[in-house]
């Protein structure tokens, strides 16, 4: 701060908690009505003030579900746990693998290999979903954890990142490696991949939190209520059947569903903050 | 006895036993995809369980599939990709779509001739059955399972807090009016409804013996235009833009939205299906009353009859002829009196035969249960003329939603009812033309 | 590319390569031709008759108003969604770098919605709006504003922007307050001395410094709100009333897997598609000119 204007801090800090406020707003709701019993949460207006249920509401969807999800919601979050960890592992491992070849090799249809992967990055699953869901089925891949993950897996935005990484990466170590007598798959192990740790970092909690929050492929290519992740699993809940919605456990489940990301991102946040803003530059 | 002979003996006592046992494994398994969420895929398991256990050459694996939307395109991916369930539960506005896929489906009256089960078709009531049979044959398509009519309901202690005698549900739409201003003047949200395609387009052309569309609603052919745009249905809108506008009708929703208002006491008068009961069973804290849906005195004729919404379960080609049997057996089971009966009284669901309604009727269930007989009344109020025994119009998922588009322009005072309406049919028969030409 | 030092292997590039190109082949490549091909088709639902019919299914959807008033309905969506949410996060942004106590904990607190998924978000918020026992439903209602975004096409229209920006601010906010940190403070010195307030050095020093960032989080908001917003949309208000909200992706989602008409929605993915290409390439010209390899 260069000068002392006491107007504009107080301002500041009023636009900040007013921000604060409204992100934290419907959180603290949802936390409210996660507490009461299903009486308690149709009344009207909510109360602010949370009540005592919630341990039983968690206990109730975590074994039983709600509505349209039959599944338990316990399960559920497991099968989003999975997808997540098995997105997140491989897309980092391939993505690495191939921003490596691209930038530190050189072999005839490089240039090719290149373009075939970024053209990727214009093709976002949506604009392709349903062609994808026959090619999977016809795989027989549906309903599997492989027809949920492997599809999700090579987009090109981990390995553009990683390219614009490597590529930042000075001459001199690679020729001190070659000094050193190292062949490519040392330098990679040993010089690259430690460099690359808030890469790694970043990209890991991008893509567990992009694994676990997909809601349109998972809707299209498991119909199997085993299969199903947590964040379709709450849309589901709310009834659109002949059922009612039971707002105090979809509540309950919309803040289990939150935690796993939201640690992730909490624990990893220094490196998250470093390496994703380092990175675009 | 010697060792040799006993080593024998047991062996051949082994192998009897292995053998038994393999053959008691070899229960043909039948897949039964369905949308039945929470309770009633509960019942359905039950009915699935029950008819496992009493006999041993075949399994029913009934599997939830989510929504309807979600449960129909699962069991198209699996057919597409070659392993589709043997029974799938469609909706009522998926029949059109079902019946052009000839090569997928297999009619149900052939399935149970050629698994040589017999198969009465005239048990089942007649409104129910022609949604599903073959228009020019009278034979049926696929087997009624969930059917249900739109049904009024109304809130007692509301009515009588607004000077209404309570015990009196409003017959006629003026009727439903004059109550409605009442309870609006004692400070209460009037009438609402939940699926308007279906209840205030479908249902009340039927209920006053008009067509919804040509060719007696789709059943003589694909080449069908939508009718619903004729006077009496734009007059019906019009009746209810005005409520709107007075605040006497409130719209909250495409689906099931108005039922929370009813059963929050909110709205006092409410029409829906009669699937709801069990739910505002369990949810209003109030007296409250059903009734018929209500009708125009005006019309002629009027009250007709109500047409179905709900679902069906339809037979998926691909399968081996024991799998079939099974199949077959377990229709069958699903439409014996006793069954249909307790899933009727379980579910809130029509019975799907008239033994099952008169076996209800015995068993003193509309007494205990007022209210509960007020759908399967309205179906057979009167019998089905060409035109109310159904409706059979491809992409009707997609109609309904312009429907629900275009009406919901009426309702905020956008469009007039009959720009909405003529704007509708034009672009739903657009929709008719493509399913058409997608068939050929 | 400039000159560098490079590996010379045979064999192993194209062992690394493989999985992301096996994978890209499968679930890329493969799936877009499909999208191609049945664009041209006039299939039933089941597929088990497919007919050939050129362009057709693309003039159906071009001559057909409504989906043509659905790229209206996705670029006011996509503009609201944008330019709140850059807005919104860069003002909470400067706010951040300006106050000294605190700092750390606000960032914390306002980066933390990234986690939260957009269906789940849209779910939070249609709770927070529901016409029937909404907390925000029974406030307005006091103030004699009747919510009910049913029937509303605005409010439906607010509903789903709001539940989106909610979501991406915190991203926004990111990078904004990393890009403000960034800005040497020997600059705002020299400024202050010249006699120039804050609010003169931010427009006239932080912003210019800030574009490379503000054009990058531009594209990504768009693709956002062009894409990842789909889930928000299905969740709060499913695309009504009166198609309202039906932005462009939830059509192809609506037609196809509600409609079963895979013929319209082929088409109208593979118009899509072209758009998304359009802006990659404009993105790709645009960054790779401003970036340094150093």
């Amino acid at each position: 701060m260069i000068e002392n204007r006491r107007g504009f801090d107080l301002f500041c800090h009023a636009v900040l908690i007013l921000g604060v406020l409204l992100v934290v707003f419907p959180v603290y709701i949802a936390f409210c009505a996660a507490t009461m019993s299903d009486a308690e949460v149709f009344s009207v207006p909510l109360s602010l003030v949370p009540s005592t249920h919630l341990f039983e509401n968690i206990v109730n969807i975590w074994t039983h579900g709600s509505g349209n999800a039959a599944a338990p919601f316990g399960h559920m979050l497991l099968n989003s746990l999975v997808m997540a960890l098995v997105i997140s592992i491989g897309k980092i491992s391939i993505s690495m693998l191939s921003a490596y070849a691209i930038v530190f090799f050189r072999f005839p249809f490089k240039n090719l290999a290149f373009w075939l992967i970024f053209i990727t990055l214009m093709l976002p699953v949506e604009v392709r979903i349903f062609p994808t869901v026959q090619v999977v089925s016809s795989m027989h891949l549906s309903n599997t954890y492989a027809g949920l993950t492997l599809p999700l897996i090579a987009s090109a935005t981990a390995t553009f990142l990683f390219r614009q990484f490597f590529m930042t990466l000075p001459d001199e170590l690679m020729e001190a490696a070659r000094i050193d007598g190292a062949g490519a798959l040392r330098f990679l192990w040993d010089v690259v991949l430690p460099l690359s740790k808030t890469n790694i970092a970043a990209l890991f909690v991008i893509t567990f939190i992009y694994g676990w929050n997909q809601y349109l492929w998972p809707i299209l290519i498991t119909s199997d209520q085993s299969l199903q992740t947590a964040v379709v699993g709450i849309k589901s809940m709310i009834a659109s059947g002949d059922t009612a919605t039971e707002w105090h456990l979809v509540m309950t489940a919309t803040l289990l569903a939150m935690l796993p990301p939201l640690a992730v991102v909490l624990t990893m946040q220094r490196w998250f903050v470093r390496g994703l803003v380092d990175s675009e530059k | 006895m010697s060792s040799r002979k006993l080593l024998a003996g047991a062996f051949s006592v082994a192998a009897i036993l292995a053998f038994g046992a393999s053959q008691a494994q070899a229960a043909t398994e039948i897949q039964f995809w369905h949308a039945m969420e929470s309770a009633l895929g509960e019942r359905v398991n039950d009915i699935a369980n029950d008819f496992n256990a009493s006999q041993s050459d075949y399994k029913i694996v009934p599997v939830f599939k989510g929504s309807y939307d979600q449960t129909m395109a699962a069991g198209i991916a699996a057919y597409r990709s070659g392993n589709a369930p043997a029974i799938l539960q469609v909706y009522e506005v998926g029949t059109a779509t079902m019946i052009q896929a000839k090569k997928a489906v297999i009619p149900v009256s052939d399935v149970f001739k050629q698994a040589g089960v017999p198969l009465d078709e005239k048990a089942f009531v007649p409104t129910i059955a022609s949604y599903y049979s073959d228009s020019k044959t009278g034979h049926l398509i696929s087997m009624p399972f969930n059917s249900s009519t739109p049904v009024l309901y109304y809130n007692k202690d509301a009515f009588q807090k607004a000077g209404i005698d309570p015990t009196h549900p409003p017959k006629t739409w003026g009727e439903l009016e004059a109550d409605a201003k009442k309870l609006k003047a004692a400070g209460m949200c009037g009438y609402s409804s939940g699926w308007q395609s279906w209840i205030q387009l479908e249902n009340y052309s039927a209920w006053h013996g008009v067509p919804f569309a040509s060719k007696n609603n789709g059943f003589d052919g694909t080449d069908a235009v939508l009718e619903f745009n004729k006077p009496l249905q734009v007059a019906h809108i019009q009746f209810l833009q005005n409520m709107a506008k007075e605040g006497t009708f409130t719209y909250v929703g495409r689906k099931d939205e108005a039922v929370s208002k009813f059963y929050s006491g909110d709205c006092a008068i409410l029409t829906n299906s009669s699937g709801s009961l069990a739910n505002i069973k369990k949810y209003a804290k109030f007296n409250f009353g059903t009734g018929m849906m209500p009708y125009d005195e005006s019309v002629k004729g009027a009250p007709q009859n109500a047409i179905i919404g709900g679902a069906s379960l339809w037979v998926l080609s691909g399968k081996d002829p024991a799998t079939y049997k099974g199949v077959a057996k377990f229709l069958a089971y699903l439409s014996s009196p006793a069954v249909a009966a307790k899933w009727h009284q379980d579910t809130g669901y029509l019975p799907v035969t008239t033994a099952a309604y008169e076996l209800t009727q015995k068993q003193g269930f509309y007494e205990k249960n007022p209210g509960a007989d007020t759908a399967i009344k309205q179906m057979l109020n009167k019998p089905p003329l060409p035109f109310t025994k159904g409706l059979r119009l491809g992409n009707m998922p997609q109609i309904r939603t312009i429907v629900d588009e275009e009406l919901e322009q009426v309702w905020a005072q956008k469009k007039s009812p009959k720009d909405a309406l003529d704007s509708a049919a034009s672009r739903g028969d657009d929709l008719l033309r493509r399913f058409e030409k997608a068939g050929s | 590319m400039e000159k560098r030092s490079r590996f010379n292997t045979s064999l192993l590039p194209y062992l690394l390569v493989a999985p992301q190109l096996a994978i890209t082949a499968l679930f890329f490549l493969w799936p877009a031709g499909e999208a191609l091909w049945q664009a041209t088709q006039s299939q039933d639902a089941f597929g088990t008759s497919s007919e050939f019919v050129g362009l057709a299914n693309f003039k159906q959807i071009f001559t057909d108003p409504l989906y043509l008033s659905s790229f209206n309905t996705t670029i006011i969506f996509c503009t609201l969604v944008t330019v709140s949410g850059l807005v919104i996060s860069l003002l909470l942004a400067a706010c951040a770098d300006r106050v000294t106590r605190g700092r750390k904990l606000y960032q914390t607190l306002l980066i933390w919605p990234y986690a939260v998924a957009p269906a789940i978000a849209a779910v939070l918020w249609s709770f927070l709006f529901n016409p029937s026992i909404g907390l925000v439903t029974y406030a307005l209602a006091k103030y004699g504003i009747v919510w009910n975004h049913a029937l509303n096409g605005s409010q439906a229209m607010f509903l789903v922007v709001l539940a989106s920006v909610w979501k991406q601010v915190s991203y926004n906010f990111l990078f904004f307050y990393a890009g403000l940190q960034a800005i040497p403070r020997s600059l705002i010195e020299a400024a202050a001395i010249d006699g120039a307030g804050p609010v003169r050095r931010f427009f006239g020093i932080a912003l210019p410094l800030l574009s490379p960032t503000s054009f990058f989080l531009l594209t990504v908001n768009v693709v956002y709100a062009f894409f990842d917003t789909f889930p928000v949309i299905d969740a709060a208000t499913g695309g009504g009333p009166a198609q309202s909200t039906k932005t462009l992706i939830y059509k192809i989602f609506a037609e196809g897997f509600q409609g079963l008409d895979i013929g319209s929605s082929g088409a109208q993915s593979v118009v899509l598609m072209v758009i998304v290409v359009a802006l990659t390439v404009l993105q790709f010209r645009f960054i790779e000119r401003r970036v340094q390899y150093s």
